[in-house]
């Protein structure tokens, strides 16, 4: 080995601990890179792999009642390539032990053989014999959650009729990789499942022998899903079709992709910021390190080296931190991928799990890890090769400082000497403290930024929870009924308040553009289930034209004023063109109101319902959950007490991980900087510090100048790390929001305070790190020797 | 009445041991310094007068041996009570001037009066050794033996008892020297601060009230000088 690189080694190990704060900077920018783009690989392989194995539908539609005949026709429609017809329809539960009532899905397998479409793979036991009519399978989180094994029973409402089911295995399907109620928030494996049942019992429980009302196709590669869907609607339409639609609206992939797409934001928004610190600070250190090394430069070139020769040796240091930079990023980022990959497949269900991050995060983030740090090694690298030797084998000129305004804030101020040298240092060095400053106002930002989706989350299950849901229970009903059905409500065990509500599916165009949507009918004396603008205050109805929430009006490109064609997807099946009143921002779902009394007009019809929410005096709850148990006009029961309760529990768990990991990223940005700040401080101050120990001053008033000018530059870096947060936290909530979840930029005080404590207790801690090796200068030497 | 005793040394001996290696600086010295004068140390270069005065400073401590400021011994003190010692007692003056750079002229002197129990203004310091119109500049605007001064100017703006120097003069010309000998005269007659002085230069021991020689951490001679020669009349 060459001489000079042993010298490099020597010096790698010498800096070590400098090495290693810069190397954990770039590790994480690197890590979080290989965590995101490996787990979004990763779980989009996994998913398009089970979608494809399992013949995961195209275009889904539902039907009150349509005959089997028209399937030959729906098969012809052009662009389709497979079709599957089944039953499908809600249940109540009635589950031993469980007091409450759960609900189900009903799914209806074919008569013979596996469906060609959404095939369920089979997890434990069997599919139901198709000459049993009792035997059903069940979705396996549901299963599980409720301890049911092949060869266990449960009793099921099946339309008015309570029945026996005997489990014979436990299922996934494509179709509910994310389970989740009808109306619900979030997944609750409780009470909420899919129950796959033969073909014969489940249309005589539907009463729709002959007949099928939920429909799935597989196109052809060339077809144009528009077209497909437009010709199915119009076969479906004399049989009540609510729509049909793409994979764009069906609710688990919706939901997937909602989760893909913010871990694409994340790999995007992210490790810029680590890299950019990691650049700064190598550049900090190799520009302090080349100025100690001068006579050693001075040497080389007096020997013959050529300036080329010594900015490599420079610059292969850099690539060394980079190097372990990488590594370690690498490491972490293919470790917390799998544990990542792991955790999401507790709420997204597949069959088996490919983690395969790809050569390719690696790569990328290896060369922008190693990008980095050339890029920050370059100026300090140059400069060295720029060195004349004689020159450089003088000792640098000391530093040379003018009165300024500090001068005029010390007299005002009466500071302290000690003062003034944290002062004078900063000032006269303002690109060193702009780094620091702008290094440790980094670390703040990420820690605003990452606090404050917990903040957003907490806003979104605030409005969702207890401004916009107040009821304790929906019922859902399975037919619209007269709104009579509310006094019948009213009489159920317990039950203190009673609201229907009434939605219908539509289809609104404007143009070209188009989408599928429920239009709730809304009365303004509804208290339980309220609409609120960006305000948060309760929005009247105006008393004609839709309400439409700002997503849907973007998709649709209509602003308030405009109108849009409503197409009817129930009786009377009519289009019309209504104004659109008003614009709104809607956190979860994307929801279409209309005065009530607006909405039956244009239906031609009395006001109806198809839900109710009710709230139910606590006390009397299991008479009331026995009772909604036997009803036969329910067929789903949202538990909100519930739904709640499982939010919080899932927000929580994950908030504790979350929290811990980027605290401390967090943490190592600041150490980072702060570190090396503390270190170059020392080494070009030691002597000055030394003195003042000579002078008298105690261990405490010499920390005080080295501690102080780096705590003072963390004060310093609150505001602009405040600023930057936020501005992180604009990108994050652009970018993270979906159709399904918009995360509204709502940052409280609190984060703030946790994120500016976090940075500057780890500074404190960093700076006293460093402050311990004033400690061990030996004053008699270090006053002989002038660096 | 004799004068007081200031610093008492008892067989005093200091080891440094580097690695493999180790040397005696001092080997069982026996020495007191009395209130009010002048010392100056002299010796070879490694025979241990900067040892000496590191450890009367509280710079340093002894391997043996016993080292008593008036009736309390340095040697038991703890590291906060030496601090201590040093911020009240004592005053420093390098050969390298240790000022700090970051402050101007003032300041340097400020430093020291604001922890000290009753100093003079640094202004007072400062003109004492004839630096009064300089007083708001950095230490890179001064001469070399302007910083010289400057540091002796802070070494007594905390009316110590006790001024150690150590080779004050040698990074300076024989010109220059002769100023910063000549405060630090003047310190001495005006203030009474026992002043010890370590140096190359023979010359310069004609100033002193005693000199004393060391050679092999030892101290070899004791010299009363009968006649002192004040700065002004000493050349090299």
């Amino acid at each position: 080995m060459r001489a000079l690189d042993r010298k490099l080694l020597r010096d790698l190990r010498r800096l070590w601990a400098q090495c290693l704060a810069i190397a954990l900077v770039l590790g994480c920018g690197v890590m979080v890179l290989v965590l995101a783009t490996g787990t979004e690989r990763s779980l989009r392989m996994t998913r398009d792999a089970y979608y494809d194995r399992a013949h995961f539908a195209e275009v889904f539609a539902t039907a009150t009642r349509a005959p089997k005949e028209i399937l030959p026709e729906i098969a012809r429609i052009p662009g389709v390539a497979q079709v599957e017809a089944s039953i499908s329809m809600n249940v109540v539960l009635d589950l031993p032990g469980m007091e409450k009532p759960a609900q189900a899905r009903v799914l209806s397998l074919p008569a013979a053989g596996q469906p060609v479409l959404n095939r369920p793979t089979v997890r434990l036991g069997r599919l139901p014999d198709p000459t049993r009519i009792d035997e059903v399978a069940l979705s396996e989180n549901f299963a599980e959650a409720n301890g049911l094994r092949p060869g266990m029973s449960f009793a099921a409402i099946l339309n008015g009729q309570k029945r026996e089911l005997t489990v014979t295995g436990l299922v996934l399907s494509p179709e509910f990789i994310y389970l989740i109620a009808p109306g619900s928030l979030m997944p609750d494996d409780r009470h909420y499942g899919v129950i796959w049942m033969n073909h014969d019992p489940a249309a005589a429980a539907a009463g729709l022998s002959g007949a099928f009302n939920d429909l799935s196709l597989r196109l052809t590669r060339d077809a144009v899903e528009p077209a497909v869907i437009a010709a199915l609607d119009h076969l479906l339409a004399p049989y009540g079709g609510t729509g049909a639609y793409g994979r764009d609206r069906q609710v688990s992939d919706t939901f997937l992709s909602s989760e893909l797409d913010q871990l694409g934001a994340m790999a995007l928004i992210l490790p810029p910021i680590f890299l950019i610190v990691s650049a700064f600070l190598v550049n900090m250190v190799l520009s302090r390190l080349i100025l100690l090394e001068r006579p050693i430069i001075g040497l080389l070139k007096a020997s013959g080296f050529t300036g080329r020769e010594i900015a490599l040796h420079y610059m292969k240091l850099s690539i060394g931190i980079g190097i372990g930079g990488v590594l370690l990023g690498w490491v972490a980022g293919w470790w917390m991928g799998g544990q990542m990959t792991e955790l999401y497949t507790r709420f997204y269900r597949f069959p088996y799990l490919i983690y395969r991050p790809g050569s390719a995060s690696f790569a990328v983030s290896g060369l922008m890890g190693l990008g980095a740090v050339v890029l920050g090694a370059l100026r300090a690298v140059r400069a060295s090769a720029r060195l004349k030797p004689a020159i450089a084998m003088l000792p640098p000129s000391p530093p040379l400082y003018r009165r300024n305004w500090v001068d005029a804030l010390a007299e005002r101020l009466q500071l302290r000497q000690t003062t003034m040298m944290i002062l004078r240092s900063i000032t006269r060095w303002p690109g060193r403290a702009a780094i620091t400053v702008l290094g440790v106002a980094a670390a703040i930002s990420v820690l605003v930024a990452c606090f404050f989706t917990f903040d957003s989350i907490a806003a979104v299950v605030d409005e969702a929870f207890t401004r916009t849901n107040r009821q304790q229970v929906t019922l859902q009903l399975g037919h619209d009924a007269p709104v009579t059905a509310e006094q019948a409500a009213a009489h159920l065990p317990g039950v203190t308040r009673v609201e229907g509500a009434f939605g219908v599916p539509v289809r609104l165009t404007r143009g070209w553009r188009s989408a599928l949507t429920q239009v709730e009918a809304r009365d303004d004396s509804n208290i339980l289930v309220r609409v609120l603008d960006e305000e948060g205050r309760v929005a009247t109805m105006p008393p004609e034209g839709l309400v439409l929430p700002e997503s849907l009006a973007t998709k649709l490109d209509v602003a308030a004023g405009g109108q849009v064609t409503m197409t009817l997807l129930a009786p009377p099946r009519e289009s019309f063109d209504v104004p659109v009143s008003r614009v709104m921002r809607q956190s979860l779902g994307e929801t279409v109101y209309v005065a009530a009394p607006a909405l039956f007009r244009l239906m031609r019809q009395g006001p109806e319902v198809n839900r109710l929410n009710l709230l139910v005096d606590s006390r009397q709850l299991p008479a009331f959950y026995a009772a909604v148990k036997n009803a036969p006009a329910v067929d789903g029961v949202l538990l909100w007490t519930d739904i709640r309760d499982q939010f919080s529990a899932t927000i929580n768990e994950n908030l504790t991980t979350s929290v811990l990991v980027y605290a401390v990223l967090g943490i190592l940005i600041t150490i980072g900087v702060i570190y090396n700040a503390a270190r170059i401080q020392l080494s070009e101050r030691a002597y000055e510090l030394a003195s003042l120990r000579v002078l008298g001053f105690t261990r405490g008033e010499v920390g005080y100048v080295l501690v102080g000018e780096l705590m003072l530059l963390t004060l310093l870096a609150i505001p602009p790390g405040f600023l930057g947060g936020y501005g992180f936290s604009a990108l994050i909530s652009a970018g993270f929001s979906t159709d399904v979840v918009r995360i509204p930029l709502v940052i409280a005080r609190r984060t703030y305070t946790i994120a500016g404590l976090i940075a500057f207790v780890s500074a404190l801690a960093a700076a006293l790190l460093v402050r311990r090796r004033l400690d061990r200068v030996n004053l008699a030497t270090a006053l002989k020797q002038r660096e | 009445m004799p004068p007081a005793i200031a610093f008492r040394v008892e067989d005093l001996s200091k080891t440094y041991t580097t690695g493999a290696v180790s040397v005696q600086a001092l080997r069982g010295v026996n020495l007191e310094l009395f209130d009010g004068e002048l010392v100056v140390l002299l010796g070879a270069s490694g025979s241990g007068k900067s040892t000496l005065l590191n450890i009367l400073g509280a710079l340093d401590s002894p391997t043996g041996g016993r080292v008593f400021f008036r009736e309390h011994e340095l040697t038991r003190m703890s590291e906060k009570a030496l601090t201590a010692f040093r911020r009240e007692h004592v005053g420093f003056v390098f050969q390298f001037y240790n000022l700090v750079p970051s402050l101007t002229a003032r300041e340097n002197v400020a430093l020291v009066t604001e922890i000290a129990m009753h100093p003079m203004r640094p202004e007072e310091a400062l003109e004492r050794v004839g630096l009064g119109g300089r007083m708001d500049h950095f230490p890179a605007e001064l001469s070399g033996g302007e910083q010289q001064r400057v540091a002796i100017a802070r070494a007594i703006a905390k009316r110590p008892e006790v001024l150690l120097c150590d080779e004050p003069t040698g990074a300076l010309d024989s010109k220059t020297g002769v100023t910063v000998l000549e405060a630090l005269y003047e310190v001495n007659r005006d203030l009474g601060t026992v002043t010890a002085l370590i140096t190359h230069n023979a010359a310069i021991r004609q100033m002193a009230h005693r000199v004393i020689r060391l050679a092999d951490g030892l101290v070899v001679a004791v010299e009363e000088n009968t006649e002192r020669i004040e700065p002004a009349g000493i050349e090299w």
